[in-house]
This record gives structure tokens, C-alpha cells and sequence, in this order.
């Protein structure tokens, strides 16, 4: 009985682990992104099925998880804020950890960027936050130029490059 | 609190390894007349490498000497006492390089001496000595010699560079940190990590870099000796840990920490592990940069609206603007007369090298490549190190402090990048 149910959980771990390796080698950061947010909104839905109608965290869901900035810029757009709104009642509802991660285009100085970063990632924080979303569920960290979600050296790679992932 | 790391990530002792050893300098630009020097090649017991092919790069890489090939040469002379100087005067050469290779008690022994072929005198006759491992070496400290005595400044080719290499995409990603001599060869794996490494710096005696390590999924600064490849972490701080910056004496790092809110540079005692905040203000300090006697600091700031070089006086933190030419000028480093800035400097949206005289202000755009970045001048002043784009690719690239000399270093594979040149280690 007791090896039967090892048997089992390292098939589990096994399990886990094959999806784990099977879901990494893109190199394009964003889509990974988005498409993993699709997929637990699913399971998310199904659940809530018996609810009526979009629910907050149904349209939190769908909104967008990664905000973009003019050069130099730790200003929201107005898609951003749009966004974030919707994030904000979501988590205002049901509290849970989010992780901001800040990057910067390759363009000027990689501590300068790195810099530039965080001060993205707390932009968005100080505007969850205004929106009643407790700061101590909010987590941030930078990149800078570090990670960019577009190698190219090109207007359009760097305006994907400057952003703020919600995670 | 003093953790010593040792898991994580693989750190190696250096390693007789090579990425662009047998690089191919490309010069794109010389000085107008280059001097002619004839190195023949090294007589006596064999080497295990050529020496004198050693020699002969240096002093061509630093644009100011224009090597002559062997296959011109009409003899082979090993000693002052075998010259025939008519032989060099046809060739053209103003100066003449001959050097005899001994064995003595396993150690190779190199008597070179440097003539001047016009007035056929003797400028002078040295030894240098080590094992066969240090050949490379060997060559170096020969290449010093002669360099200082045509030209009058300190050589640097006995000096290396740190960098910090990137390989693959995405969870293939690896970043190194590297070591290698300052002509790219005896390159050493100093830590290899999944996550970014950032930001190397050299303490004064050479013996130990500072950097960035993002291994624990979040900013720390590390320090790690070269030889021993024992390293310890500084500081883990929520928020920014970056941009360390050795001081002169060894005893202090300035650094970047965003723990109380917003980037700020900071002072940290290695011997008393104290932090001193050196800024306050809601923009972003960042960048700082010790300045020759350790009494101030240069740093990065948009406090005044867009990215300009400050300094900052340790013992009073006044701040004082130094750049004013353009709308984005940061990482700053000061070459050793502590007159000669270099940063990032961005000009009709592009963005070079740029050196300001610190005494008169004028401004000179050095680079014409893109996306350039982490200058870090040699210690004798005369060149100066960056990194830059070809094609996809980041590169370092090298040029003079009068721009008259510019060339590539492409590496074998990856991007490379910033790259800080070590101070003299000898």
C-alpha cells in the first residue's frame, strides 16, 4: 500500500517535472506569458460557472498583465491604467501575491535601466495601491535591459522591451 | 552575517581557457603615422609560444606602432652585438626589438634589447624570467617596456579585463563572468549562473571583483578573489543592489541601493560592514564612480530632468553637476589623471562615447558605432573599452582617448559586455 502511493507521487513528480521542460525552451517571453494567464482564467471560469455573468476576477483575467512605456517614462498609459483598474477590484476582492517585474530597452546604461526598471514596476505598485490593493501583496523587482522580451535592436523590439509584468 | 557561497552556481579557478584569444583585431581607424618597429622574432631555447608574434600584436593593437613583417626582414639578429642597421635602415624601421631565449633551473630566462635604428644605439638592454605557463605573460611585461620607453606612457598590456558574457535564449540563457589578459587571451570562467551578472568591478590591488549576481532570483553584490575563487555576499537588500564601485584605497565599495524607497548611492565599509547613504533624492542615483583620491564620487542622476553626471564630495555630499552637452550622458568612469571623463553620451538618438576635460568641459564624441555602452578606460589613459552592437551581437570594442586608434574584439560566440579593465597589477 505504502509503495503503491510512492509509486504514484513519483509518477506525480514526474509528471510535473516533463511539463515543467515542456513549456520552456520559447524565447518569446511575452506570448509564454499570456498563454499561461489564459489557461488558469479557464479553470477559473469553470468554476465560477454557477455565477453569473463576467465576474471581476473574469475580467481581471482577460485584461492585460503587461503595460508598456515611452522612453526614458515611468508614466501609465491610459491601456495601462484601463488594465490595472480591473486588476485593482480583482485584487481588492481576493488578495493574493503579485510579483511586478520592471524592464528597461537596451538603449542607454545598464544600471541606469536597471534603475529605470523598478521605477516602472513602483509606478504600477503606487497605482494598485491608490486603488485600494494592499502594498504588502505587492512585489517588485527589476531587470532593466536584462531581459528583453524581443531581441531585435529595432523602434518596434524596444517599445515591447519598456514594460512592467504583472505576474 | 558574512556568508561564504560556494553552491548555486559553478565557480572554476581560472582556466587556461580561450573565447576570443586568437582574435582578429579589426583596426578601423590608426593614428596618421604609426611608428615603425621591427620585432624579430625571439632567438635562443624555443618558447612554447611565440613571444615575439605576443610583442608584436600589443604594439600593433595600440595603433601607435606599425610592426614589420617578418617575412621582410633580411636577418635574424638575437643580440645588440649581431645588427646590421643598414639592413633595418632599408626596411624603414626607426626602432628594432631583438631578444635571446636561456633556460635557467626549469625557468626560461628572455634578454631583449630595444635599438634604435637611425643612431644605432642601444635604448636598452632588461631580462624578464618565469615558466613556460607565463609566456604570455613574459611577452607582456617586454611589450611595457618597449611601449613606455618610444612612447613615454606605462604600458598596460600586462593588465586584464573583466566582462560578462551571454549564451543562449531563453531557459537556455547562461551569463558568465569572465577574466582574460587585456589582449583577450587566458580567458577564466570566474561564475556561471542562469540569472543575470552585472556590473564587475576591480578592487585597486587586482586581486578580487566586485559585481551583480541575480542567482538568488533577486539583485546581491558579491565580492570574489581571482585566484582562490572564494566569494562572499554583500548585500541582499529588497529592491536595486547594484553598480558596486571599489574605492582606491580597497576599504570601501560605493553602491546602489533602493531599500529606503528609491535608488540613493551608498558607501559600505568592508571592515566595519557600515553603510553610509551619500544622496537623498527622489530621482534616480545610480552609476557612482570613485575618483582618483577617493575623496569624491562621480555618478549617474535625472534629477534634473534627464540622465546627467554628478559629483558628489564624500565628506560634505554636496553634489555638483558636470555634464551639460545633451539630454542623456551617464556611466560615468574617470581615467587616473582624474581630468578625463567618459560616459554614455547620446547624440541625435544614438548613443556613443564621450570623453569631457573635466578642467576646460570640452566634449568629444570618441565612438561611431551604436548602442554603445560601459566604457572603462585602461590604466595608463591611453585606451579605453566598450561594449557595442554588431549586428545582433553585443562586442566589445576598443578606442583611443584621441579616437585615433578604433577597433573590434569579436567574440567567438554570444554577446559580450561590460567589460572593466583591471588597474596596473604589477
Amino acid at each position: 500500500m505504502k509503495t503503491q502511493t510512492l509509486k504514484l507521487s513519483f509518477f506525480a513528480m514526474l509528471l510535473a517535472f516533463l511539463a515543467g521542460c515542456s513549456s520552456t525552451p520559447s524565447s518569446d517571453d511575452v506570448d509564454d506569458i499570456s498563454t499561461v494567464a489564459d489557461d488558469s482564467i479557464e479553470a477559473g471560469t469553470v468554476d465560477d460557472s454557477d455565477v453569473s455573468g463576467d465576474s471581476i476576477d473574469d475580467l481581471a483575467a482577460s485584461a492585460d498583465i503587461v503595460f508598456y512605456f515611452d522612453f526614458d517614462k515611468s508614466v501609465l498609459k491610459p491601456e495601462a491604467t484601463a488594465a490595472l483598474h480591473i486588476h485593482a477590484e480583482s485584487l481588492r476582492d481576493n488578495p493574493r501575491a503579485i510579483l511586478l517585474e520592471g524592464h528597461a530597452d537596451e538603449r542607454g546604461t545598464r544600471e541606469y535601466n536597471m534603475a529605470l526598471g523598478e521605477r516602472r514596476a513602483n509606478a504600477v505598485k503606487e497605482f494598485l495601491m491608490r486603488e485600494g490593493v494592499n502594498g504588502s501583496y505587492i512585489d517588485v523587482i527589476s531587470y532593466g535591459e536584462e531581459r528583453p522580451a524581443s531581441p531585435d535592436s529595432s523602434e518596434n523590439a524596444w517599445s515591447l522591451n519598456r514594460r512592467v509584468e504583472l505576474r | 552575517m558574512k556568508k561564504l557561497l560556494g553552491s548555486c552556481c559553478f565557480i572554476l579557478l581560472l582556466l587556461p581557457r580561450v573565447l576570443w584569444a586568437e582574435l582578429t583585431i579589426e583596426i578601423t581607424h590608426g593614428v596618421d603615422n604609426p611608428t615603425p618597429i621591427a620585432i624579430v622574432p625571439f632567438g635562443g631555447a624555443q618558447l612554447p609560444r611565440d613571444a615575439g608574434k605576443i610583442v608584436s600584436d600589443d604594439l600593433l593593437r595600440s595603433g601607435l606602432f606599425r610592426p614589420i613583417p617578418r617575412t621582410d626582414m633580411l636577418s635574424f639578429p638575437v643580440s645588440a652585438r649581431d645588427v646590421y642597421f643598414r639592413d633595418w635602415r632599408l626596411l624603414g624601421a626607426e626602432y628594432l626589438l631583438v631578444a635571446d631565449t636561456a633556460v635557467r633551473s626549469g625557468n626560461y630566462e628572455i634578454t631583449y634589447s630595444l635599438l634604435q635604428v637611425h643612431s644605432g644605439k642601444t635604448v636598452f638592454t632588461k631580462i624578464v624570467k618565469g615558466p613556460g605557463r607565463l609566456v604570455r605573460g613574459l611577452a607582456h611585461r617586454i611589450s611595457d617596456e618597449v611601449y613606455e620607453a618610444i612612447t613615454g606612457v606605462r604600458g598596460a598590456f600586462s593588465t586584464r579585463v573583466a566582462y560578462v558574457t551571454a549564451t543562449g535564449s531563453g531557459q537556455d540563457i547562461a551569463y558568465r563572468l569572465m577574466v582574460s589578459d587585456a589582449d583577450g587571451a587566458r580567458e577564466g570562467l570566474m561564475l556561471k549562473s542562469k540569472e543575470p551578472i552585472m556590473s564587475p568591478t576591480w578592487a585597486p590591488n587586482g586581486k578580487e571583483l566586485a559585481y551583480v549576481s541575480f542567482e538568488s532570483g533577486r539583485p546581491a553584490i558579491y565580492r570574489q578573489s581571482l585566484s582562490t575563487a572564494k566569494r562572499e555576499k554583500l548585500t541582499d537588500f529588497k529592491g536595486l543592489n547594484g553598480a558596486p564601485s571599489w574605492s582606491p584605497d580597497g576599504r570601501k565599495l560605493a553602491m546602489v541601493l533602493s531599500k529606503d524607497g528609491n535608488p540613493e548611492i551608498y558607501m559600505y565599509d568592508l571592515q566595519t560592514r557600515q553603510f553610509t547613504r551619500l544622496t537623498r533624492h527622489f530621482s534616480i542615483d545610480t552609476e557612482p564612480n570613485w575618483m582618483p583620491d577617493g575623496k569624491s564620487l562621480i555618478f549617474t542622476s535625472d534629477r534634473g530632468g534627464n540622465p546627467q553626471i554628478y559629483k558628489l564630495t564624500v565628506a560634505d555630499k554636496r553634489v555638483e553637476r558636470l555634464t551639460f552637452n545633451g539630454n542623456y550622458n551617464a556611466r560615468p568612469r574617470l581615467a587616473q589623471d582624474g581630468r578625463t571623463l567618459v560616459m554614455v553620451h547620446r547624440n541625435n538618438g544614438r548613443f556613443h562615447i564621450a570623453s569631457q576635460d573635466l578642467k576646460t568641459g570640452d566634449l568629444r564624441v570618441l565612438t561611431q558605432t551604436y548602442l554603445d555602452e560601459s566604457p572603462t578606460v585602461a590604466p595608463n589613459g591611453a585606451m579605453l573599452l566598450y561594449a557595442t552592437k554588431q549586428g545582433k551581437k553585443g562586442v566589445l570594442a576598443a578606442v583611443s582617448l584621441d579616437a585615433g586608434v578604433k577597433f573590434f574584439l569579436p567574440a567567438r560566440r554570444g554577446d559580450v559586455r561590460e567589460p572593466a579593465w583591471s588597474p596596473f597589477l604589477n
